[in-house]
């Protein structure tokens, strides 16, 4: 077999235990987004143009609750600042590559994906090593697609007493779940969600999500630095 | 059809937030001390997304008494931290905001 297709289904294979919380995330996005009054084909596009399910969560609650274009543009942005670090670090495995291929793999590059593959690549120099990031993403867009769409249909079926927005947070939580065994990390925790609480209705432009965000990021680069001091 | 342009650009910031590093030949600019700080990305930004959406009511105003949601988190959370499991995390968070919901406050 050629050993881009090899590698392919490497990453297929490793990603795919991965799979399991995705199924609920992307059903969740589509029963939130029909509930929020988004039709279908919306719905559906936004999780094949965007495909990045914090993104899309984020994009829904903004422009439900009416934020501008720009609060909404510059959310999703701060939301996808942690992919700037994934490309760093694959950028190393994929220098050889065909500027076309940098492009495809770019759009399947999605957590899930980076995690298996980030210790893939280490492991193995092959040339080709880096179409097992290919190979994890294109499985998770399939399983996110397909989960979206159910979750299109069950939007309209799933009754709005069970409350199933909850999901929502609990979802973001359980992404958090290693990070609450750090005490800088829950402290930046505390501070993000502090100010977006008592900030939803003080900031203007629903732009609470950017200060808290902001803020906590600030308070990180504090916790690190007196770190980094002492080790000097 | 503004939610259409919306969708297209903020498709294309996720696509460049992960292309762009990729694309990018300098590489010197990240250094160490920015990805450690970048690592600390969604601890910085999720809770901004979880904290409203438990202490909030649908209007908007802090909900601190009797409140289904936040019993349900400190017990997913608990769940989380013990199994380290996304799945157990979420099912255990939603069960018991059922049970909340439907036996205790109803």
């Amino acid at each position: 077999m050629n050993s881009k297709l090899k590698i392919f289904f490497k990453g297929i294979v490793d990603v795919s235990p991965l799979m399991i919380p995705v199924v609920p995330f992307g059903i969740i996005f589509g029963v939130l987004s029909i509930d929020l009054g988004l039709t279908p084909i919306t719905t559906m596009a936004m999780s094949i143009i965007i495909f990045g399910g914090a993104s899309q969560i984020i994009f829904l609650q903004l422009f439900s609750a009416g934020a501008s274009s720009l609060v909404i543009l510059s959310s999703v942005g701060a939301v996808n600042s942690r992919h700037m670090l994934y490309g760093v670090v694959l950028s190393d495995h994929m220098s050889d590559l065909k500027i076309f291929w940098k492009i495809i793999i770019s759009y399947f590059l999605v957590d899930q994906a980076f995690a298996v593959s980030n210790s893939y690549l280490k492991k193995n120099d092959n040339k080709d090593r880096a179409f097992h990031v290919f190979g994890g993403g294109a499985t998770c867009w399939i399983v996110w697609q397909t989960t979206t769409l159910i979750g299109i249909f069950l939007g309209s079926i799933i009754p709005e007493k069970l409350g199933l927005s909850f999901a929502v947070p609990l979802t973001f939580l359980a992404l958090l779940v290693d990070d609450f065994r750090k005490l800088k990390n829950i402290i930046v925790i505390i501070v993000s969600g502090l100010i977006a609480t008592l900030g939803y209705q003080i900031v203007p432009f629903k732009a609470y999500i950017i200060v808290a965000a902001a803020s906590a990021l600030f308070t990180a680069m504090i916790l690190t630095k007196s770190k980094e001091l002492k080790n000097d | 059809m503004i939610e259409w342009s919306l969708i297209i650009y903020c498709g294309l910031i996720t696509f460049f937030s992960r292309f762009s590093m990729i694309a990018l030949l300098k590489k010197e600019m990240f250094t160490d001390r920015i990805r450690e700080v970048l690592s600390y990305v969604p601890s910085a930004i999720f809770p901004a997304i979880i904290f409203p959406a438990i202490f909030l009511n649908s209007a908007g105003s802090l909900e601190l008494e009797d409140n289904p949601k936040i019993f349900a988190t400190i017990i997913a959370m608990l769940i989380g931290i013990v199994s380290k499991n996304v799945i157990a995390t979420i099912f255990s968070g939603l069960i018991s905001y059922w049970f909340f919901i439907f036996v205790i406050f109803n």
